[in-house]
């Protein structure tokens, strides 16, 4: 999220698509309930009538994969009717930068854009660049007129999306269409804001990425975007996804998004260079130029003293991927197909029903020497070898099932979406001889570790010298009992040594050898502070002498009525509750819109009042400072050129789809996307054995592949069974009544379901005919309950093919068969 | 008892229109009160457990209804216990194992309970269930929180403030100063513990009309009540009152 | 039909005796019980489900969980949770929790309960076996290099890549800040980069 929980309350327009808040974030309900009361409309673009648009003032549907037609319909909406804040995107975005005159974009060549290869399914990105002058900096246009603007290439790109045309293509009514233009497009006056709130309904898409670009667009047109209650905000799906996404539990990140090396980044020099982005904007305080003391200090917290100067920190210890290697989820799972992989952890996770086309994860784990499943429960990934169709004697596989304690039984901190790093407190033992993950993985590290010194092996540097000191040791040398608080000042960061300001005469003490460091912004890349995740610097700090953990306040403080509750556990970055949000102002540092203070310049004190400020900086009329500090340019994107399939968002269809023909041009699915071609990687559009639109969503009462919550009986008595809503008019044609026990079936697999048969979906009319899409919920699986009685995971269903930018599986829009069980 | 005009007269106000549908209250309500699970299958709704049960004091019932706009509303309505001023069950109850609180909630003795099933018929709204052991369950408005100034466990949990709790009278006040127009219960059965604030009327949600207790509960309970608590022993005359006011036993089934 | 005294009170409950015999009961006096957490430790904790983080209260007595409801004092929150929020008192209090470590042996019908010590032992022996056998420590690049005269040409280099492909992890967003820091440390300790977790699917 860019903003936070609470500051729903302060929209006028919350639009809801691509999520479902209602249903899977019910206490979000309460904060957009409390914007309705001041007057604020909920919209909500959904396939099915959801809780969340029960609640609506606005509903409009949409077939699955339609969203960025939606969207770019509304971007034309609001160029073609004037909503857009002018001030706001000739400052603040590059709406102004002149491109390349070789760029070429879908509306000159029939849906791509210039520099594709086919073969390679792949662009040559050099002509999605910016002119600039000798000096290096980008040549603007102000009045926004240059054709050459992105301003202007916007508005022909999306020229094209038509009201007629979008409603043809989304099934939406255009009546319904146009008035969710009209509302949400209300909120480009400086009064005025719209915040859009989105989950997996968006990102689980080939074009997931452009999905979320689309709105960020839109949201910056219309000035947005730093506001309180405005911003793009990811509705997460687990209580702690946003912390571990900090902490680089990724293949192509390291804590704090710091990119993981490559073979290429030969040295920590050369990673520093090479991965630092580069601009000669003035103003731009381009933050990623710290990138240095960010890796430096993240080396220092792993390897501790091992890491010197002379070794590179330890550098060369971290594992590197050969260049462009792509190690994502649908990767591992094709490859562990293939029988390259001996071992599998699955530690707090289900994959045998989380990822999409289950049949291929769970015949892949068949291939594996060995599996450790860490969990609660017992769960279809454990027990893969005595799921259905598996036959135990031919499967060769070693499982461990280690039992982890809940989160009731251990300490340590969460972070929402919002950002928020909260603590949570042991409220008693763990039960029966579960344990923390963290004492599992203590005891895992020093068994391997003990086993290298002993016996030597593969180089064993990169093990022995890794830094855990987590508290009292044994004989042997083993931390007895992972001190939690430890791990989080390792986070945090220490002074190894005193710290000085050489600039100031004589220097200046900056910070004492073992204190915690207060601030990312006092990292160094010279060895004398370590932080094991930059982001989190200021989270737990030295105050008084003292150490204080800044995640567990219970301040209660709301000076400015926004709900920014600054004295609340602890955000990141620094404390910063909304991000941006020196886009939330003028030139001269005042309110765009007073009634929302959340930043404010005062020019007596010189200081800013309010929010933590996204750069300390004076305002950018009196500094020259540009506002988006994260962004090497300084300010937003709108033309956007990192992405794999264009600098702007194009409709494409999903890889399943019902359509022979894509209306906006004719190239029909995302030309960049990566397509697995094996026999278990089946996929079929406009085929009349899958002739539905499907998605898969969750429910109130569930959680994921279900595992916890299936476990509990309360929420089992809820909602007991899989189920698939389908509309009465397709019931009708299939001869289903409610309640008939039905099998849904796609290319890959099929699942049993209840069949509920209602209102709330209604038949498409797509390009003069009509679509039915029906839906299923992704929580049940065949271990428990034990007697079957859940069904199995929608994820049977679901395709393994990636969005082109993020390889997330597109199990939000595919197509199936449903037929009386 | 206390009446109606009571100032210190508690109750919950249910605002459907502000439900979102999460059944927190359901959960809420097992947790506190430690009621166990009920085995369920889908029936082709969310609805779930179908109905009040033994183990399920409150439920949420949807349902949904044509809209021109939308096509469809899907409306969502917490059920319970009306905890009513005038209270059949109170009434007939035989053992005095159901009884008022001092904040006018209906609540209930599992001790006291005979198990003659009089307050099942004698309730208009089909609240009162049976557990396992043949023993009266129900709402009983948390008694035990809110007489030690809690909030009963749903109304605490509920995100969005569909279910509120506090005095009647405020309660009331403050509805219809928001625009409620219809407080169902307001006045029924000389006003409900359970108050609906409705804008439309209130049986698009299903709520019953006209509530009132059968006439025959209250004209045999008021001859025979008092028979049950002397000599015989509860059991033999609550059947007798029973069998002359409603007719045979017969039992509803349960799944638990 | 023979009813012992015994039966007789089991069948009408002790009360309805009392007051048939005339003992004046209060209602309201009588069935006020104290609440049953009047006693319990309490402490605070975050919901492990969504990401709203929603706080809750966790009332303990003899080491177990006697029950959880919403923070009041939490700003997000203000006390109320949602549906799954409110059943945590199901996570500790739970009979289908796996209690002691499970292992399945290559071929075998059903688990069989381990000890810890034996189940990580194992677990690091096979770690090992599979690092020794397919760490990477080298890769070739290509990398431009400027020659004496000042051209830069391409040469292929050796670097270290301390990799192993043959493990693969997933996981995870549900564990601690804390756990997920110390793990991706240790997989990548050990050379892993086939690492990844929710966030991507």
């Amino acid at each position: 999220m860019t903003n936070h929980w609470i500051d729903l309350k302060n929209a006028d327009v919350i639009l809801a698509m691509g999520g479902n808040p209602a249903s899977n974030h019910p206490i979000s309900m309460k904060w957009i309930m409390r914007a309705q009361e001041k007057g604020a409309k909920l919209i909500c673009v959904d396939p099915r009538f959801s809780q969340t648009a029960a609640k609506a003032d606005l509903y409009a549907p949409l077939r699955s994969g339609t969203d960025i037609a939606f969207l770019g319909g509304m971007i034309r909406y609001i160029l073609e009717n004037n909503l857009y804040f002018k001030e706001y995107i000739v400052n603040y975005t590059n709406a102004s930068f002149l491109v390349n005159p070789d760029f070429k974009g879908p509306a000159d060549l029939d849906g791509l854009y210039s520099g594709y290869n086919e073969e390679k399914r792949k662009y040559d990105k050099s002509s999605w660049s910016f002119q600039k002058d000798e000096e290096g900096i980008v040549l603007k246009d102000p009045s926004l007129e240059d054709p050459n603007c992105v301003f202007q290439l916007l508005r022909k790109q999306y020229d094209r999306y038509l009201p007629e045309k979008v409603s043809n293509i989304t099934g939406t009514p255009l009546d319904k269409l146009l008035e969710v233009y009209k509302v949400y497009g209300s909120t480009g006056t400086p009064d005025r804001v719209g915040t859009e709130c989105y989950a997996m309904g968006w990102t689980q898409h080939t074009v997931g990425t452009q999905n979320i670009r689309a709105m960020a667009i839109i949201q910056l047109l219309l000035g947005n975007v730093g506001m309180p209650g405005g911003g793009v905000n990811a509705l997460r799906g687990e209580s702690n996804v946003q912390g571990s996404t900090d902490y680089g539990i990724l293949f192509h990140i390291l804590p704090g998004y710091l990119p993981t090396p490559n073979a290429s980044l030969v040295d920590l020099a050369t990673y520093i260079d090479k991965t630092t982005p580069k601009t000669k904007e003035k103003g731009s305080l381009n933050w990623w130029s710290n990138r240095g003391k960010y890796i430096t200090s993240y080396l220092k917290a792993v390897y501790g003293e091992a890491a010197t100067k002379e070794n590179d920190f330890g550098y060369p210890w971290l594992p590197k991927l050969d260049v462009g290697v792509n190690a994502s989820w649908l990767m591992i799972f094709d490859k562990m197909l293939k029988g390259d992989f001996d071992g599998f952890f699955a530690w707090g996770q289900n994959p045998a029903c989380s990822g999409a086309n289950s049949n291929k994860t769970r015949v892949a784990m068949t291939k594996l020497k060995w599996l450790v499943n860490v969990n609660l429960f017992d769960n279809e990934t454990a027990s893969f070898w005595r799921g259905p169709g598996m036959n135990p004697k031919d499967i060769q596989t070693e499982v461990f099932m280690l039992p982890c304690c809940s989160f009731l039984e251990k300490e340590g901190s969460i972070t929402n979406s919002g950002r928020m790093g909260q603590w949570r407190y042991k409220a008693v033992d763990p039960i029966g001889q579960s344990m923390p993950d963290g004492e599992i993985i203590n005891d895992l590290y020093f068994k391997v570790r003990e086993l290298y010194r002993q016996e030597g092996g593969a180089n064993p540097d990169p093990i022995v010298n890794l830094s855990w000191e987590y508290g009292d040791k044994d004989a042997a040398g083993k931390v007895k009992h992972i001190d939690i608080h430890a791990v989080a000042k390792e986070i945090n960061g220490y002074y190894l040594e005193d710290v000085y300001d050489n600039k100031a005469t004589p220097p200046k003490l900056v910070g004492k050898k073992g204190d915690l460091v207060g601030s990312f912004a006092l990292l160094r890349d010279d060895g004398s502070t370590s932080s094991g995740n930059w982001l989190y610097c200021n989270s737990y700090v030295t105050k008084e002498g003292k150490p204080v953990n800044m995640m567990a306040r219970r301040g209660k403080d709301d000076p400015t009525g926004l709900g920014l509750f600054s004295g609340w556990a602890w955000t990141w970055p620094v404390n910063r509750r909304i991000i941006y949000n020196r886009a939330s102002v003028d030139l001269q540092g005042q309110p765009w819109d007073p009634k929302r203070p959340l930043l404010k310049w005062d020019a007596e004190s010189k200081k800013w009042l309010g929010d933590v400020p996204d750069g300390g900086a004076p305002p950018m009329g009196i500094s020259g400072g540009l506002p988006f500090i994260m962004k090497p340019d300084g300010i937003a994107s709108i033309f956007g050129p990192g992405l794999a399939e264009g600098p702007f968002p194009e409709h494409y269809e999903a890889l399943e789809c019902p359509l022979e023909v894509n209306s906006m041009s004719k190239q029909r699915i995302n030309p960049t996307i990566l397509i697995f071609g094996d026999e278990m990687d089946a996929f079929f559009s406009c085929d009349l054995r899958y002739p539905f639109v499907c998605t898969t969503y969750r429910v109130s009462e569930h959680w994921q592949t279900g595992c916890m919550t299936r476990h509990c009986s309360w929420l089992l008595e809820m909602q007991p069974q899989n189920f698939v809503e389908l509309s009465f008019e397709l019931a009708k044609e299939l001869g289903l009544n409610n309640g008939d026990t039905v099998v849904v079936s796609s290319g890959r697999g099929e699942v049993k379901a209840v069949a509920m048969v209602s209102e709330r979906f209604k038949p498409f009319r797509i390009e003069n005919s009509t679509v039915h899409q029906v839906g299923l919920p992704w929580h049940f699986g065949w271990q428990f309950p034990e007697d079957g009685s859940g069904y199995d995971s929608a994820n049977l269903l679901t395709p393994n093919v990636g969005d082109a930018n993020t390889m997330i599986p597109e199990s939000k829009a595919f197509m199936v068969n449903v037929r009386k069980a | 008892m206390a009446n109606d005009t009571s100032k210190n007269r508690k109750a919950i106000l249910v605002t459907p229109e502000a439900c979102i549908g999460c059944r927190a209250c359901q959960v809420a309500c097992k947790s506190w009160n430690q009621l166990p699970a009920i085995k369920t299958t889908n029936n082709g709704t969310y609805q779930n457990p179908p109905d009040l049960a033994s183990a399920a004091y409150n439920i949420i019932q949807y349902s949904e209804v044509p809209f021109k706009e939308n096509l469809v509303r899907w409306l969502f309505l917490s059920r319970r216990c009306m905890h009513c001023e005038d209270a059949g069950c109170v009434t007939i109850c035989p053992s005095g194992a159901l009884y008022k609180t001092a904040e006018g909630a209906v609540a209930f003795d599992r001790d006291k309970c005979i198990g003659c099933k009089l307050c099942v018929t004698a309730c208009p709204f089909d609240v009162p269930r049976y557990d396992g052991e043949g023993k009266v369950t129900k709402c009983h408005l948390c008694f035990d929180r809110i007489a030690n100034g809690m909030d009963p466990a749903c109304v605490k949990t509920c995100p969005t403030g569909a279910l509120k709790y506090g005095d009647r009278a405020e309660l009331i006040d403050t509805a219809k100063k928001e625009g409620y127009t219809t407080l169902y219960g307001e006045n029924d059965l000389h006003g409900l513990g359970s108050v609906y604030a409705f804008k439309e009327e209130p049986k698009l949600y299903g709520m019953k009309e006209n509530p009132a207790i059968p006439s025959s509960v209250v004209f045999w309970h008021n001859y025979l009540k008092p028979l049950s608590l002397i000599g015989l022993g509860g059991v033999v005359a609550a059947a007798a009152v029973h069998y002359l006011a409603i007719g045979p036993h017969k039992e509803k089934e349960e799944e638990v | 039909m023979g009813v012992s005294r015994r039966g007789f009170m089991k069948l009408t409950g002790s009360s309805v005796l009392l007051a048939s015999l005339g003992v004046n009961l209060d209602p309201a006096k009588a069935y006020a019980r104290d609440l049953r957490i009047k006693n319990a430790k309490q402490t605070t904790t975050i919901c492990p489900y969504c990401s709203v983080g929603c706080g809750i209260m966790v009332y303990a007595e003899n080491g177990k969980v006697i029950n959880t409801e919403g923070d009041p004092d939490h700003p997000i929150s203000e006390g109320t949770l949602c549906s799954k929020g409110a059943s945590v008192y199901q996570l500790p209090n739970n009979e289908t929790r796996v209690k002691k470590p499970l292992y399945r042996e290559p071929g075998a019908t059903a688990w069989k309960e381990v000890e810890w010590d034996w189940a990580l032992d194992r677990i690091a022996k096979l770690v090992k076996e599979s690092r020794d056998k397919n760490f990477k420590p080298f890769s070739t690049v290509k990398v431009k290099e400027t020659q004496p005269d000042g051209s830069v040409i391409e040469v292929e280099k050796e670097v270290p890549v301390n990799r192993l492909e043959s493990i693969a992890h997933v996981g995870s967003a549900a564990l601690d800040n804390e756990e997920c820091y110390l793990l991706q440390k240790l997989v990548r300790s050990w050379g892993l980069v086939y690492v990844e977790h929710q966030a991507r699917i």
